[in-house]
């Protein structure tokens, strides 16, 4: 896997360790995020499925991630806009995949796609779209 | 007894706190609910595990977007009749302002209401109702056709 130094980072945030996401791999504007299956967020009770938000925290991340792999540094980023479309439910107990890719970078404008999927990306639970703001302050983590 | 029987139950008694504890994600990000007027409303208070950026602090935009889906559900759950949970089809937010260290409010207006769809719009606020923070539209899935 051939990431920038400052790639682990996004997920040491106390949000994303609170979700417990993991890296799982990194091209040259592109990466790949796993939310972990866990009780704790479960958002339909009855059939077990994960709740939205925390899918949609998944992507934000690994949005973020795609663009400071391709701009390779810390440069920091906000978002300014997400859509999810929730394509099928994951099915109970299995982890969540994002694939996301930054394709296209302006000095002001990333833009940026995910597919969040189990087992196949061919067969998705969820796609998004969004664009996120560059800054010129570096990303902060302490 | 079902889950929709149990929501039913829990709407009659009024007893909102019940009801986030259907929804684990809820709790987990620490969301509470209020009645204003015959409203129910979401509020989260500022927590760590919350932050996306420490430095200044600042929440993580996942987390405002699982609030507002989140304040959408309950909304729905609370206002009308149902008949399934009611099943996220898209979320689309735009950030407006980041989220500092401080409780975040939410309103949800349910622009539309079929059988099958509804679809809310959500806006969340934090020290000023006039500065929101974020704003998100979705469309939810009351009921599925049945195969022809």
């Amino acid at each position: 896997m051939d990431t920038n130094p400052y790639l682990e980072k996004i997920c040491q945030t106390p949000h994303a360790r609170k979700l417990n996401l993991k890296l799982v791999n990194a091209g040259e504007r592109s990466i790949t995020l796993k939310l972990p299956y866990s009780k704790e967020i479960i958002g339909d009770s009855v059939n077990n499925y994960i709740h939205g938000g925390a899918v949609s925290t998944a992507i934000d991340t690994a949005c973020g991630a795609a663009i400071f792999q391709l701009q390779n540094n810390l440069r920091a980023l906000a978002t300014l806009d997400l859509r999810v479309d929730h394509i099928r439910p994951a099915a109970p107990g299995t982890d969540i995949n994002i694939f996301a890719e930054c394709y296209h970078l302006t000095h002001t404008i990333a833009f940026v796609r995910a597919t969040a999927f189990t087992d196949d990306i061919g067969a998705p639970t969820a796609t998004a779209v969004g664009s996120f703001i560059r800054s010129n302050k570096q990303f902060p983590v302490s | 007894m079902s889950l929709v029987n149990k929501i039913n139950s829990i709407k009659s008694r009024h007893d909102y706190e019940a009801l986030i504890e259907l929804i684990p994600y809820a709790k987990t990000i620490g969301v509470e609910t209020s009645m204003v007027g015959e409203s129910i409303v979401s509020s989260l208070r500022f927590m760590e595990s919350n932050i996306g950026n420490p430095a200044i602090p600042a929440l993580h935009g996942g987390v405002v977007a699982g609030f507002m889906e989140n304040a959408a559900l309950l909304h729905l759950m609370w206002e009308i009749e149902l008949v399934n949970i009611p099943k996220i089809v898209d979320f689309s937010i735009d950030y407006l302002r980041p989220g500092q260290a401080s409780t975040m409010y939410s309103k949800c207006d349910i622009n539309r209401l079929g059988s099958r769809i509804a679809l809310c719009n959500v806006t969340t606020w934090q020290e000023d109702i006039n500065k929101p923070i974020a704003q998100a539209r979705c469309h939810f899935l009351l009921s599925e056709n049945k195969p022809i």
